[in-house]
């Protein structure tokens, strides 16, 4: 039994869970459309702001479902985690021949594949209301590319939670900061454009901010190096965190001999 | 290496030692037969989970060591895992999966070839009487069709050795008698080694070849069910009075026949020498003029057992058909 048929197997069942779960389905694709939307129609005024980088707020806002929802597939990763290790499903994983990397990959994978189909839903409905994106058919590709590493970023972080934890409710106990950092970025405003000097600050030190702006170039400016490259870093280095953490939790909290 | 090393369990000076807590187990000793179902009995905490864990490497033992199926539990997991099915002490199932799911998980990580996964996963949903709702959800399962699916799940890839964790705990009477028998039918037909432990007294007088009674982490008996009831020997009375202020009055009479033993509030109960002086105890009660509302003569039990060797008892209320209930 191959690394890859093991991880297939988790994976599926990941995706099972995700389907079987409208709880969980919904919150991640309609939520984000929503406040997206929301965020549209009440800041649309923005693009008249001297420097404002697209004359259409759909443009700028199209980033900030692709990362919201990548939140709540940190929720639902952490939680799935922290049920399995409640149920003692964890154990019987632990009883069987299967590596210890397959049962991360598989949960982290199916997580990415909930996040593909939510991305690709994000960017039907963008399209549909006007979206334009500059950088044309092979920058929705690299969008959705990185999108998917944003969600294994935050996945591998709520997989982590889970695992130290071992309760669903501590994950979600999580969820409120994770938000925090959310709209302490540049999720509203370029960076730029932050007129209060304290929240510009935050917003500059903060990684949600280069995820942001990682994504957004592609939509707006086309191919801009630097804040794919950024983008691409920090979302790399959160999941490059979030993964090795959560290995490191995993086998502590499977001390099988 | 012969059948006995191979099939079996040999466990010698097993240890665990939970931080700033007492020894969960305490040096425990015992060898288990092929195809012997082994009945691993004790209260709530005495360490018969913590027992399990270690024999199924999920746990490292503080000290002391085990071969199961003819594999060290600390120096060869893997190989452990790979001869043994394990259902542990709660059903430990998905409940978004149905049981069809289930087995097609379980075989694959299993390494079952991929032709047989679905025959041998058929083969066990029928077997556990679940074929009909194989295609259900595992969280709209009663607890006993859980259990089943557990024990089912065990067993996939055909282990020499199996480990349940207090399998019908919570279960009603039905279900219980359903997972006995496939118990014992593992043990009897296909030769499995069966480790199991308990906290109901009749699980391991019915289906233990031979019993392990586990005490604060120590094994303070073990032998057949019948020869630990043979070292007992003597039978104990119970009476109920009809009115319960005579209680004290009938312990009184009572304790004139033999040492008092534990009995249920309102109860009283002694030890006698044999079964012949219940005539003699019946005689006294009407001589001094005390109703009884029940009147039971106890033959040894496991749990006279536990009594003698601890001091306390193992199950004064609880059986199994009250926990169903």
């Amino acid at each position: 039994m191959t690394l890859w048929q093991q991880t297939y197997e988790m994976a599926r069942r990941s995706v099972l869970q995700t389907l079987r779960q409208p709880a969980m389905v919904i919150p991640p694709v309609l939520f984000p459309l929503v406040l997206m939307g929301i965020n549209v129609s009440g800041l649309d005024a923005a693009t008249k702001i001297p420097g404002f980088p697209t004359d259409s707020y759909l443009d700028f806002a199209i980033a900030f479902p692709f990362v919201q929802g990548s939140l709540f597939a940190s929720i639902n990763a952490g939680t799935a985690i922290a049920r399995d290790v409640e149920t003692g499903f964890l154990n019987r994983l632990a009883l069987t021949p299967m590596r210890r990397a397959a049962m991360l990959l598989g949960q982290l994978a199916g997580v990415l594949v909930v996040a593909l189909i939510s991305g690709v839903i994000y960017l039907a409905v963008g399209f549909a209301a006007g979206l334009h994106v500059k950088s044309g058919f092979w920058g929705v590709v690299v969008l959705l590319v990185l999108a998917m590493l944003i969600a294994l970023a935050f996945a591998s972080v709520g997989a982590f939670i889970g695992l130290r934890t071992g309760s669903g409710e501590a994950v979600q106990g999580v969820f409120p900061l994770f938000f925090v950092f959310l709209f302490l970025s540049s999720s509203s405003l370029p960076r730029n454009l932050i007129e209060h000097e304290w929240f510009r600050t935050i917003a500059t030190y903060n990684p949600v901010s280069y995820l942001f702006e990682g994504l957004r170039s592609l939509i707006i400016f086309g191919w801009q190096g630097q804040a794919l490259e950024l983008g691409f870093l920090f979302a790399g280095a959160i999941a490059l965190i979030g993964v090795t953490g959560s290995s490191t939790a995993l086998r502590n909290r499977l001390a099988r001999t | 290496m012969s059948r006995a090393a191979a099939e079996g369990i040999e466990v010698e000076g097993l240890v665990r030692e939970f931080k700033n807590g007492p020894r969960a187990v305490d040096g425990i000793e015992l060898q288990v037969s092929p195809g012997e179902i082994y009945g691993f009995l004790g209260p709530n905490g005495a360490g018969k989970s913590t027992t399990v864990l270690m024999l199924t490497t999920l746990l490292p033992p503080t000290a002391g060591t085990a071969r199961v199926a003819g594999h060290d539990i600390i120096r060869d997991g893997a190989a452990v895992r790979a001869s043994i099915g394990a259902a542990l002490q709660e059903a430990a199932l998905d409940p978004l999966l149905t049981g069809r799911d289930h087995m097609r998980l379980q075989t694959t990580l299993q390494g079952v070839p991929k032709a047989k996964r679905r025959e041998r996963g058929d083969e066990l949903i029928d077997r556990v009487g679940l074929t009909d709702a194989a295609d259900r959800k595992v969280g709209g399962y009663s607890g006993g069709m859980k259990r089943r699916l557990d024990v089912a799940l065990a067993l996939v890839h055909s282990p020499r050795v199996l480990f349940l964790d207090e399998p019908t705990t919570g279960l009603d009477p039905s279900s219980r008698a359903d997972l006995w028998a496939e118990v014992a039918r593992l043990a009897r037909e296909d030769g499995v080694t069966v480790f199991l432990t308990t906290q109901y007294l009749e699980e391991a007088d019915v289906l233990a070849d031979r019993v392990g009674i586990i005490d604060r982490g120590k094994i303070v008996a073990e032998g057949t069910p019948e020869a630990l009831k043979a070292q007992i020997g003597r039978p104990s009375v119970e009476a109920v009075p009809a009115d319960p202020s005579d209680r004290d009055a009938l312990a009184a009479v009572l304790s004139r026949f033999g040492a008092v033993v534990p009995s249920p509030p309102g109860h009283a109960a002694v030890r006698l020498d044999s079964a012949e002086d219940l005539v003699a105890v019946v005689r006294a009660l009407d001589a001094a003029d005390l109703r009884v509302a029940d009147l039971q003569l106890h033959q040894p039990s496991l749990d006279d057992v536990f009594l003698a060797k601890t001091g306390r008892k193992l199950d004064l209320d609880e059986t199994p058909e009250e926990v169903a209930a």
